[in-house]
């Protein structure tokens, strides 16, 4: 394992931000991890330190194949993690909205230069990443569509979805469009929950990554085979929305299967206590990302199911 | 005042984004509507002045009014009430969320309610502050897919600058992107800075903002001459950056007109009591941006420069 130092950052009074990338084996460059761009990627963050840990040991082992190099990325914004902030600390502005970066451009410009320079060129690229509405999702691999994506190749993670969907304008401005368009095939694996730890899940996010690198002939690590994934489109989940505002009371989890007419979650009223409001579940189907908030604003969407699908 | 969208918060609180209609009684036949929207953003407040100003004037000349104005003071209020630039609890810029979608969330459904309100309008001018990192002089600014559009009312909006760049696709999601894509002539103007309020700047957008009014045929009252504006495709802007961290103090003003090599400012470091950096201009021409927040880090926009 070889420490890098791939961008730092001075500052007037906080020091240096230092982005640090972990490399393991020599020779092609095979694979490219990298953990949170945004500040509350917590989970995000404990994944990507994992997979430093273990591959060192796999390293330590001869478990990397001859002529392969695996790079890990943890964290690209710690002065906004150690704030307690999403986006950069200063200006508020999205380190994964400003790909593939510009060396002479605004400072988040520039850090997004500096990583893009050092993460292109991977046969496979792997972003641990958030979603813009806060909340949980069961594990996934998440593709955009750009014409040079696999799903067979995304099936390779074990995980139990992968998800593909049709990049929307800012996306163009995202890692995992930019590395698309480099040549790199790129996936962004979700892992359960953002700011919170889910140990079950940032160890079943842990397992999927070794595994893909295992069956890339990169690794030799033995492990569950994983699932034979589910392909959906992002259009096809289908958004159940809270009929007024109020506090949340979620009843049911990612991952549940659900039937028509269950109960998914009450709204209760702030004042008084009473239920203003049972969210019923319009079909069979299985949930696929859910509120986790207290409260809930009206028509907020609390979960997005994949209809008629069971477990 | 007529509220366009209500949406209920979780506790004791209705959200509501509204309307101010000025008009006469005495209705008039095929008349037209100029549509006056602020408060996207909810650090900028430079246009509260300005709608306030023009209600002032356009209510005291109620009988030079041939038309309907319909202002929007606040399209974000939690944000402006909030000291957040953003719609509070979303993360998102309000800005990159039209045309909305009116089965949508809060934020999809605000915007979607201000597109349905705005339609069918002869002309919207979106006002927006700066943020509260960069002064700027009064400028209109225009994409280049619709700049052909709306450049003749920019010309007449009193701006000192008229910025047109290339539309990226990031901002197609803009108020003014979606109303001219929807064939509703829009353009924003910018002044100032965020969380201030520059009056001197607000009362040049009121004049303009009457120009425009008789250019339509909506204002018989008085107009004032005009400041003719600079027009960016007639010149290069350059940009200029920090190259190091530290405290940026300007030594130059929005406005002015610069030689190549004159000083723009310097990054100072206040534990070593030493000049970091100093900043020259790369170029002849008017300096129209100027950093106002003093922290600065590589990169940060010091000042924008129109080549002349």
């Amino acid at each position: 394992m070889y420490k890098e130092l791939i961008f730092s950052l001075d500052t007037p009074y906080r020091g240096e931000m230092n982005i640090y990338g972990y490399r393991f084996g020599h020779g092609e460059r095979a694979a490219c991890i990298i953990g949170p761009t945004r500040g509350n990627e917590i989970q995000q963050l404990y994944i990507c330190s994992q997979l430093v840990r273990i591959l060192s040991l796999l390293e330590r082992n001869g478990d990397i194949h001859a002529n392969k190099e695996l790079f890990v990325i943890p964290s690209a914004n710690h002065f906004s993690t150690n704030i307690e902030r999403r986006f950069w600390e200063l200006d508020n502005t999205d380190i994964n909205r400003m790909f593939p970066g510009d060396s002479s451009g605004e400072t988040t410009q520039q850090i997004a230069d500096g990583i893009f320079k050092r993460v292109k060129g991977y046969n496979y690229g792997i972003q641990f990443a958030s979603f813009h509405t806060p909340g949980a999702f069961i594990p996934h691999v998440r593709m955009m569509k750009t014409g040079r994506q696999s799903e067979s190749l995304a099936n390779l993670f074990g995980l139990p979805y992968v998800l593909t969907r049709k990049p929307d304008p800012f996306d163009t401005v995202t890692l995992n469009y930019n590395w698309q368009l480099s040549g790199t095939n790129a996936f962004s694996v979700y892992a359960g929950m953002v700011e919170q730890l889910n140990e079950n899940a940032a160890m079943q996010a842990v397992s999927s990554v070794l595994r893909f690198l295992t069956r890339m002939g990169i690794l030799k690590y033995n492990c569950h085979s994983g699932y034979i994934s589910t392909v959906i489109e992002e259009n096809a989940l289908f958004s159940i929305r809270s009929d007024c505002s109020g506090i949340y009371r979620r009843l049911k989890n990612p991952g549940d299967e659900v039937h028509f007419g269950d109960v998914l979650a009450q709204v209760i009223d702030p004042y008084e206590g009473e239920i203003l409001s049972e969210i019923l579940s319009p079909s069979d189907g299985i949930l696929f990302f859910a509120h986790i908030k207290s409260l809930v604003k009206e028509n907020g969407v609390i979960y997005q199911m994949i209809r008629r699908l069971h477990e | 005042m007529h509220n366009i969208i209500s949406i209920k918060l979780p506790v004791g609180e209705t959200l509501h984004i509204q309307r101010t209609r000025i008009e006469r009684q005495d209705k008039e036949e095929q008349k037209k509507r100029l549509c006056l929207v602020t408060g996207i953003h909810g650090d900028e407040f430079e246009g509260q002045y300005i709608v306030y100003e023009l209600n002032r004037r356009l209510c005291k000349d109620l009988q030079d009014l041939h038309g309907t104005v319909d202002i929007y003071p606040s399209a974000n209020p939690l944000g402006m009430e909030s000291n957040t630039r953003g719609i509070p609890g979303y993360d998102l810029d309000m800005n990159r969320s039209f045309p909305g979608n009116p089965e949508g969330d809060l934020v999809e459904r605000v915007a979607a309610s201000l597109i349905q309100d705005i339609m069918g309008a002869n002309l919207c001018i979106d006002l927006h502050a700066s943020n509260i990192f960069i002064r700027e002089i009064p400028q209109a600014r225009l994409s280049t897919d619709f700049a052909d559009f709306v450049m003749e009312y920019a010309k007449v909006a009193n701006v000192d600058f008229i910025w047109v760049s290339e539309s990226k696709t990031v901002l197609e999601a803009t108020l003014v992107h979606s109303l001219n894509s929807l064939s509703v002539p829009a353009f924003a103007i910018e002044l100032g800075v965020g969380m201030r309020i520059t009056r001197e700047y607000g009362n040049r957008i009121v004049e303009g903002i009457l120009r425009i009014m008789k250019k339509l045929g909506m204002w018989s009252g008085p107009v004032k001459e005009l400041t003719m504006p600079l027009i960016s495709s007639d010149h290069a802007v350059y940009m200029v950056h920090a190259q190091t961290a530290g405290i940026f103090l300007p030594m130059t003003e929005n406005s002015k007109e610069l030689g190549e090599g004159d000083k723009i400012g310097e990054i100072i470091d206040p534990f070593e009591g030493k000049k970091k950096q100093e900043i020259f201009a790369p170029c002849d021409g008017m300096i129209f941006s100027v950093r106002e927040y003093p922290v600065v880090y590589q990169g940060s926009l010091l000042a924008r420069i129109l080549a002349m």
